[in-house]
């Protein structure tokens, strides 16, 4: 096994199931966060988000999803700076754009990008939420149960500042490059692609990366805009 | 055609390097592109000059000897096609073209345009084989094997070791070279009996001599002369991941 894990196929199966958990876990919090656009007294979100926060499967989850994270920048790292060793002269000349995609040469970048929106990110709410609170999460009460009124703090936010929208807008567009390439990469990462997969697998890997990059890239756009309308 | 050229030239593996720029005209656009640079060596060597080293053999496409990165590309702007195989018609009159040696940690230069691929015959030694016995040829349909299988094997076997998929990817990968020869066996009953023990010891063997991970950002495929198709390194990671949990 250590053999395995040491090899350059064996970081990138690391690479494959951490990314491929890491995408779960963003359908979930896409599908938590979509509640905002669907009901702007914001009930429904606050419930959403108050059952993930007491939802003992989802306090296990957590730290999973933190050594996930790790993994996959750990990983990210070490095959970057390996592949910066393997041609120790450049080309003077280089025509990369004919034969790959841009995301495909450039995921270690989108992958800083969205490690750069993610610190950022769990600053904004996560942090606020978890441990120092804030003003805005004042309790709510919702059908008898008190909650934090989260709908207030993310929505405040937005609404208070523009630049923050913009922010929020190219961590989702990073995130979408990155899985525009990465979904069929991940199964061929895994050996699950043919000829018949590949073709199958890169639209899936088109469209999630649609939905997911313009959903997080909606929310804040839209609870800026419903303020201006 | 009257040609600029810019030519990679090197003295020999220690030395330097630098780009020489070069003249040349009455190219005829029916010509190939080795003929082209074999006038230019005609050329040089006229003016006293040291002629310009470079990888070649059957000039017929089949035994994966020519190399060059040409204008950014590996064997040049025609597709799935090997450097002698390259016509000057895909060059316009005027035309400066940039000719550079394939780049890699696993390729050192020797001498100008010429690279060291012993790395490629390496990783063959380490399992790139099948065991049996000398003699004569077995009874051709004693071990059936259906078409698509013999096909998809075929397919593999049709690298020439060019080093084209090493030379364009990001990460200097071998993994293209490396699939098609693994799954060239591992296709075939014959390659069976071996399967668990040519995987672990090819990849390692490629590791080793300093290739890099495999991105599948496809380049390899785009500009293999040959044609190979990335569903052979899904076979290989298969194959190696399977050869890793038979212990
Ligand atoms: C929510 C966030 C993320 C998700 C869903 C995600 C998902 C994925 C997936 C599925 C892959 C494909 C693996 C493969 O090719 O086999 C991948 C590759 C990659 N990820 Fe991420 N990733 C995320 C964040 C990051 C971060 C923060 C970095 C760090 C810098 C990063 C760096 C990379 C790199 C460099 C690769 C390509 C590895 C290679 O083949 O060279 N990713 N990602
Ligand atoms: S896979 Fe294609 S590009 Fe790579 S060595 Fe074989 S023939 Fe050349
Ligand atoms: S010289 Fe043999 S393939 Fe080009």
């Amino acid at each position: 096994m250590a053999q395995f894990l040491s090899s350059s196929i064996g970081k990138k199966f690391l690479m494959s199931l951490s990314g491929l958990f890491l995408l779960v876990f963003m359908l979930v919090h896409l599908t938590v966060n979509s509640m905002i656009l669907f009901d702007s007294s914001g009930e429904l979100f606050n419930r959403a988000a108050h059952f993930m926060a007491s939802n003992p499967i989802i306090r296990i989850v957590e730290p999973v999803l933190a050594i996930g994270f790790i993994l996959h920048i750990l990983y990210a790292v070490i095959l970057t700076i390996h592949s910066l060793y393997t041609r120790p002269v450049g080309y003077k000349k280089q025509k990369l754009g004919h034969s790959s995609t841009w995301s495909s040469r450039n995921m270690f970048i989108l992958g800083l990008a969205i490690l750069t929106f993610l610190v950022i990110h769990i600053a904004n709410f996560f942090w606020k939420i978890k441990f120092t609170g804030h003003d805005l999460l004042a309790d709510v009460t919702i059908h008898g149960v008190h909650m934090e009124n989260s709908y207030a703090l993310v929505t405040t936010f937005f609404i208070d500042w523009w630049w923050i929208v913009g922010v929020y807008v190219i961590g989702s567009i990073a995130l979408g490059l990155h899985l525009y390439h990465s979904i069929w990469s991940a199964f061929q990462t895994l050996g699950w692609s043919n000829g018949i997969w590949r073709r199958r697998l890169n639209l899936v890997g088109l469209l999630a990366s649609l939905v997911i990059a313009g959903g997080f890239a909606l929310i804040p756009l839209w609870v800026k805009i419903s303020t201006l309308l | 055609m009257d040609l600029t050229l810019k030519v990679w030239r090197q003295e020999n593996s220690k030395a330097k390097g630098n780009f020489e720029s070069y003249q040349i005209k009455n190219i005829s656009p029916d010509s190939s592109f080795l003929e082209m640079i074999d006038a230019l060596s005609e050329q040089l060597i006229n003016e006293g000059k040291e002629p310009v080293a470079f990888d070649h053999d059957c000039r017929e496409g089949i035994c994966g000897m020519c190399s060059l990165f040409i204008n950014g590309r590996a064997h040049g702007p025609d597709e799935e096609i090997t450097t002698c195989q390259l016509h000057m018609r895909k060059f316009k009159d005027g035309d400066t073209i940039v000719i550079e040696p394939w780049r890699a940690a696993g390729f050192p230069v020797i001498k100008d345009l010429m690279v060291e691929r012993d790395a490629f015959d390496k990783i063959l030694q380490a399992g790139g084989f099948i065991s049996v016995n000398t003699g004569s040829a077995q009874e051709a349909n004693a071990i059936p094997i259906p078409q698509h299988k013999a096909e998809e094997s075929m397919d593999g076997a049709s690298c020439i070791g060019c080093g084209a998929c090493v030379a364009t990817c990001k990460n200097s990968s071998a993994m293209l070279f490396v699939a098609s020869k693994v799954s060239q066996l591992a296709l075939l009953p014959q390659g069976k009996p071996e399967a668990v023990r040519r995987a672990k010891a090819m990849v390692a063997k490629m590791d080793e001599l300093g290739f890099g991970h495999c991105t599948n950002t496809g380049a390899c495929e785009v500009e293999c002369p040959k044609g190979v198709s990335l569903d052979h390194i899904a076979r290989l990671n298969r194959e190696f991941l399977a050869a890793n949990l038979k212990f």
